[in-house]
């Protein structure tokens, strides 16, 4: 990891993102045709078949999906954690369907914050260690680093549990500490997985409250989920079906949604 | 991430695991103290039989009479008689004959009883020439050694070992007085610097006296010219084997025998006498080394083993942290970084033990336990080694390990 894929220093500036008009020339996301085929021996199992999805700056995108309909392996491509068999990908304009393991590494440090599900924080460290875990990947100086964990847990609301350990905190505040630490790097793009999965009623409308401050702040945030009313939080709606997008559209009623046409 | 960084986090992990951690760097600690002691044990034989060897004279040949080459054991010579004369001596004294041959001291030598007024001691009488005090690298204490005067003249003189000294004398100066062997009084001019003891004599409890003395006043009998040893010393330790060849050839003229099967003589070095010795403690070394390297081994194992364990509970830990920008790269090196600070505490504490053990264990098993330095710092360099090369697969696992799976496991 070098100084230039500092967060801090590279990327696109962070000011196009955060006012989102005019929009930004280079969408977030841009999938074109986008398969993947699992092999295990004989067996293939085509989990995406042809999928093209483009993401502005600014938006707020759910995928939806049953299971099985291959809204778990989108995830992972969008998240470079895995590689599409064919097509394109292109995150913040640079080509990533063709990266190896050690350049995705980077760009999954620099580009994407992750808000998984089971929270995944260590549980030996303090809420502002786990934060500041992905800036030790990228080179950022202790005394750096530290600074930013501590204000990007002030930005969730958590700026009186620094050292408190994952143990510690109720299931809402552990996923507070893991949306601060998909904020702390300042990336392209905040993918959420099911981020309210784990978490009574209460806390997940805490979280997905916490979400959409996210967004409204001008970050682009696409939500992964199976739950309609989750779903409905986000401007646009991509419903995945047999590895393929079945409709792409505005979630619930029009009437309730604030954020005007859809794009892409 | 810098060094430090992966230091700290692999010190953490090491430390939220605390017995498990402990138990590992036992199993390396046991191994490497194991190590240490059983090397350091062999060392301290192989360093006292060197001191041996020294004292006793280090370029020194020993004729004796009869062979011991033949398979029917020892062979007599002519009658039963010793074959060695005090002339095979005087012949091997020339430089023309053996120029590798420093000096020569024929030896007779008997248990006799001493008697010093109303003390007495029974000790072993050496009679020889002046030549004694140099082939066997002895020095005096007090008062003089035998000189030629005295082997020509038969003078009625002897110098004493300092614990027959001490025998018959007690705090008193010995030298001056008279002790009484078999009826001859004889006069003390000398007594002997202390040598130590040796697995077959004690050197400190000796009297020497004048071979001519010995011969003709003390042990008596016919044979007068015959001695039982001729003690030879070469110039130099590299010039060992050409006096033994000089003396050898000499020897077979003197005795007018052509086959060099049939002497009867036999011409031994310290060297020869004490490898038997030595070469029984280094297979005991290198038996007991070998036990200790693979305790060691297991130890080693014992890395592998934990770290294989770390790896698969922390799948998901694993998951994350690449989810978050950890190159295959990092995770090994950190993993790595783990496994070596368990090898580099287990290696330290190895050696304290080790040390511990030197200083503790002689006193107990009467042996002592020679550590050096370089053997320590290398013992800790071999833990830290082990740990690496036993992390290196478990490390390479975690580094493999595909983030969706790790994230996905539960």
């Amino acid at each position: 990891m070098s100084a230039a894929q500092d967060p801090v220093d590279a990327g696109e500036p962070t000011g196009l993102l955060v006012d989102a008009l005019p929009a930004p020339v280079v969408p977030v996301i841009e999938l074109d045709d986008v398969r993947k085929t699992y092999r295990s021996g004989e067996l293939a199992v085509d989990a995406l078949r042809g999928v093209s999805l483009v993401v502005e700056g600014g938006e707020y995108v759910a995928v939806m999906g049953p299971s099985g309909s291959g809204k778990s392996t989108l995830m992972h491509i969008l998240g470079c954690l895995d590689v599409p068999t064919s097509g394109t990908y292109r995150l913040a304009g640079e080509a990533v369907d063709r990266m190896g393991e050690e350049e995705l590494a980077h760009v999954r440090n620099r580009r994407i914050g992750f808000v998984f599900q089971q929270f995944n924080l260590l549980p030996s460290l303090s809420a502002l260690d786990n934060v500041a875990l992905p800036l030790v990947y990228a080179d950022v100086e202790r005394s750096r680093r530290t600074e930013r964990a501590r204000a990007s847990l002030e930005r969730v609301g958590l700026g009186n549990r620094l050292t408190h350990r994952p143990g510690e905190l109720s299931g809402g505040q552990q996923q507070r500490v893991a949306v601060a630490r998909a904020l702390v790097t300042e990336p392209d793009l905040i993918l959420a997985d099911e981020p309210t999965g784990n978490l009574d009623s209460t806390s997940a409308s805490d979280v997905m409250a916490l979400i959409g401050e996210v967004h409204a702040s001008g970050r682009t945030v696409v939500l992964i989920t199976h739950d309609r009313d989750v779903a409905e939080a986000a401007e646009r709606t991509v419903h995945l079906l047999d590895g393929q997008v079945s409709s792409t559209g505005v979630a619930g009623t029009p009437a309730n949604r604030p954020g005007g046409e859809p794009r892409g | 991430m810098t060094w430090l960084e992966t230091l700290r986090t692999g010190g953490r992990a090491i430390l939220t695991h605390r017995l498990r951690s402990s138990l590992t760097v036992l199993g390396i600690l046991i191994g490497i103290a194991a190590v240490m002691l059983t090397v350091g044990l062999g060392e301290g034989a192989q360093q006292q039989v060197n001191a041996e060897v020294s004292s006793l004279g280090s370029n020194l040949l020993i004729v004796s009479p009869g062979s011991s080459t033949s398979t029917a054991g020892v062979r007599g010579g002519l009658g039963s008689a010793s074959t060695l004369t005090v002339q095979d001596a005087d012949a091997l004294e020339s430089h023309v004959v053996a120029p590798d041959v420093a000096a020569v001291a024929p030896t007779v030598s008997r248990s006799e009883t001493l008697v010093a007024g109303t003390a007495t001691w029974t000790t072993t009488v050496v009679g020889t020439t002046p030549s004694w005090l140099g082939v066997r690298a002895r020095t005096v204490a007090e008062g003089r050694f035998l000189t030629a005067a005295d082997v020509r003249t038969g003078a009625a003189v002897t110098v004493l070992a300092p614990t027959t000294a001490q025998e018959l004398f007690g705090l008193r100066d010995p030298v001056g007085q008279t002790v009484d062997v078999g009826g001859t009084p004889l006069t003390v001019v000398g007594v002997l610097t202390s040598a130590g003891s040796t697995a077959t004599s004690n050197l400190d409890d000796q009297a020497i006296v004048p071979i001519t003395t010995a011969a003709r006043s003390i042990f008596g009998g016919t044979s007068r010219d015959q001695v039982q040893e001729i003690l030879l010393e070469a110039t130099s330790p590299s010039t060992l084997s050409a006096a033994y060849q000089e003396a050898d050839t000499e020897l077979l003229a003197l005795h007018g025998i052509t086959t060099p099967a049939a002497a009867d003589f036999t011409i031994s070095s310290q060297q020869q006498l004490l490898t038997t010795a030595s070469s029984v403690d280094r297979t005991l070394t290198v038996l007991l080394g070998g036990i200790a390297a693979i305790s060691l081994l297991v130890g080693g194992i014992g890395v592998m083993n934990i770290m294989l364990v770390s790896v698969t509970e922390r799948v998901r830990e694993i998951g994350l942290r690449k989810a978050l920008g950890a190159t295959p790269a990092l995770i090994r090196k950190q993993f790595l970084v783990e496994a070596s600070l368990l090898g580099l505490v287990g290696g330290v504490l190895g050696v304290v033990l080790g040390i511990v053990g030197s200083v503790v264990l002689p006193p107990l098993v009467h042996d002592p336990i020679a550590l050096s330095a370089s053997a320590t710092a290398g013992s800790i360099g071999v833990a830290v080694v082990l740990g690496i090369a036993f992390g290196v697969y478990p490390a390479s696992r975690a580094a493999r390990l595909a983030p969706i799976d790790a994230l996905r496991s539960e």
